[in-house]
């Protein structure tokens, strides 16, 4: 995917990833298309990925963020071992952060366990790309 | 841009401020019961057979769904609907690290004959209807639901219920696959055409545009690419062996309902008359049960929202006013707290009593189609049919369905049409009451009560799976599992003997796709956008 010159997100690469086995992408989708056009570079994982795996793509690809799209109510464990993967690579500066279907009452745990911001589906696009610009500048 | 300014539905086709005679191309839409059954398949409506009271459930282990299960039929529900968990239905065993955060989650684990019959258990398989959500590993659950039925003494002949087992809608939306399209609609037709025979009042596929429409596409394009599955996987059938005027019978489909009350309810009569059009110009059926167009709804989704969720409550009786409007043969009712989270027994039963408000008080059931012959309904049945020609000569012109899917191109439409849903919905265009319209902030108490998983289910689920593999007949279940797959290889044969026989022998979900993966490899998921 070629990055667009201008944008909030402008020259950042961001990483948007399925972890487990959840199959629902169309949110994954539109976040990915979103932050092209902030100008952000995205690389899209596709489904079913393992923690282990998007953590290697994170090293590997050297991303500015990374982004975890959970519906199946899996996101404290799945998380919480991309985090822990991170760490022990010595990649915890990179920031994560969670979107999808996630109960009101989740979210402040997530943030405990060091994830950086909870996004849902009546999380305006904008807000997300600010937030987004904000934690990356 | 406000409700009363609004001029065109969601799927993008302008309405008149005022339907008139004139509008319409065919005066009187003729009658239920008869071709194109543009009002209904039955003569009486729903009369002769109320529609189905459907709530899909399940969650943790079979011992704890069962409970459910009993206390959903005590409660006058008519039909089963049964979630399964993510690993079953991606194929993996409880153990594989791939399934482990999962197990249990989104639906129950079934991961041998041996959740089965707990799932089951006090539960009379011949005397009601049991419809699984299930797709990459249809086939094989189908199979275990025969021999659990075989367990209870049930003769197979007498089982009803529906197998989703619509696998070109997964590469598309849901997600669920696991081998590559050919051999996967191999396994279909393997599945369809053995119901056909062993279970003739099972419906072996439910070709469903639930899911595509809940990624983002409109009402239209939900038709017209669930009918060009559904064509797909007419050819395949026949493909193998199959007499169309037979299986045809046995076809059923699923949707999602939304908001837009008339666009949905034209939507079904819509698509109820092209499918029988489209059967009988493509294939030459003339048999009229092989043309009827059964389907089941669920009501909610994505339309559901997290803001003020009591809300929901009100939206999922207008959509399955719809519905019912619509002509469905089994309605699943949402609970308002879907948007984020599975539902309570509290929200579950409020669901279910609003279907059973609308089926016991509101006289929408007495009369049939009681839409046919408003020159709005007409018209707008007219155009979306229209329409829905159109987006699937389109699909037609880029190849058919499964190329369209192989390359991505149907994946990456609905993706862009998903966006445009979002940023409709992020600048007010789209309206959504308490989310981007008369929106309160801070109304921390209003989501109700909790659900909680009990966190010791995953532990209990591999403690049993374990369990059935050290008590098995190991030699048995190796011996089903080799002849699994060299049939598998083989191509001709039907695979669902083999099946059963391997459901039988207690082998696991794991080995049966494990086997099948050797022989006919995964899907490789073309990541387009």
């Amino acid at each position: 995917m070629s990055a667009v010159a201008a944008g909030p997100l402008a020259g950042k690469r961001i990483l948007v990833a399925k972890p487990g086995l959840d199959g629902h992408d169309a949110g994954a989708k539109v976040i990915a298309l979103a932050l092209r056009d902030a100008g952000a570079e995205v690389i899209y994982t596709g489904l079913r990925k393992s923690p282990e795996f998007i953590v290697r793509v994170a090293l590997d690809e050297d991303v500015a963020a990374v982004g975890l799209s959970i519906l199946s109510g899996s996101h404290q464990e799945l998380a919480q071992e991309v985090l822990g993967g991170l760490r022990a690579a010595g990649a915890g500066d990179i920031p994560v952060f969670v979107g999808g279907t996630i109960p009101p009452q989740d979210r402040a745990a997530l943030v405990a366990a060091g994830v950086k911001g909870v996004f849902t589906n009546d999380t305006p696009l904008a807000q997300m790309i600010d937030e987004l610009a904000r934690a990356l500048a | 841009m406000s409700g009363e300014e609004r001029v065109a539905t969601p799927s993008g086709i302008e309405v008149p401020v005022v339907a008139t005679r004139g509008m319409i191309g065919v005066a009187d839409p003729g009658l239920p019961g008869a071709y194109p059954f543009t009002r209904g398949i039955f003569a009486d409506g729903y009369r002769g057979r109320p529609w189905t009271i459907r709530q899909y459930s399940g969650f943790g282990s079979a011992e704890e769904s069962n409970q459910r299960y009993r206390f959903l039929l005590e409660q006058g529900q008519t039909g089963l609907s049964v979630a399964l968990d993510l690993p079953t239905q991606c194929g993996y065993d409880p153990d594989h690290p791939m399934a482990r955060p999962e197990v249990g989650k989104v639906g129950v684990s079934l991961f041998s004959l041996s959740e089965m019959e707990t799932l089951f258990a006090g539960i009379d398989l011949g005397a009601i209807s049991t419809s699984f959500t299930i797709n990459g590993t249809a086939a094989i659950i189908y199979a275990m639901y025969l021999a659990a039925a075989d367990k209870q003494g049930v003769p197979r002949a007498n089982l009803t219920g529906t197998i989703q087992n619509d696998i070109l809608k997964e590469y598309v939306a849901r997600g669920t696959w696991i081998f590559p399209v050919r051999p996967s609609m191999r396994l279909i037709a393997d599945s369809v055409l053995y119901a056909n025979e062993v279970t003739p009042r099972f419906n072996a596929i439910s070709i469903a545009g639930a899911h595509v429409r809940d990624a983002g596409c409109t009402a239209v394009e939900e038709m017209a690419y669930t009918l060009a599955n559904g064509l797909a996987y007419v050819d395949e059938l026949i493909r193998r062996g199959g007499d169309v005027a037979k299986f045809a019978r046995r076809l059923s489909f699923f949707f999602y309902v939304h908001m837009d009350l008339f666009e949905e309810a034209c939507k079904f009569r819509a698509g109820r008359r092209l499918w029988a059009k489209l059967l009988r110009e493509r294939f030459g059926v003339t048999d009229e049960k092989a043309l009827h167009f059964r389907f089941g709804v669920v009501c909610g989704g994505s339309s559901l929202v997290a803001a003020q969720p009591y809300n929901n409550i009100v939206r999922v009786a207008i959509e399955n006013l719809a519905a019912v409007l619509g002509g469905a043969q089994s309605i699943f009712t949402c609970a308002y707290d879907e948007a984020f989270q599975i539902p309570t027994e509290f929200s579950a039963e409020i669901a279910l009593r609003t279907q059973q408000i609308v089926q016991h008080e509101s006289g929408v059931a007495a009369t049939v189609d009681p839409l046919g012959g408003s020159y709005y309904v007409e018209w707008l049945t007219d155009r979306m049919e229209g329409a829905m020609r159109e987006v699937m000569g389109e699909i037609d012109a880029y190849g058919g369905v499964v190329k369209a899917i192989e390359d991505g191109w149907l994946q990456r439409r609905i993706a862009v049409r998903a966006k445009e849903k979002k940023d409709a919905t992020d600048c007010g265009e789209r309206v959504v009451v308490g989310q981007n319209r008369y929106r309160r902030e801070a109304q921390a108490d209003s989501y109700g009560e909790v659900f909680r998983l009990d966190p010791g289910t995953a532990a209990r689920v591999l403690e049993k799976h374990s369990a059935v593999k050290r008590k098995r007949d190991a030699a048995r279940a190796a011996r089903a599992l080799d002849a699994l797959e060299s049939a598998a290889a083989a191509e001709k044969e039907n695979l669902m003997p083999l099946l059963v026989e391997c459901c039988h022998a207690y082998a696991t979900v794991g080995e049966m796709v494990e086997r099948l993966k050797r022989c006919w490899g995964e899907f490789q998921e073309p990541v387009r956008l």
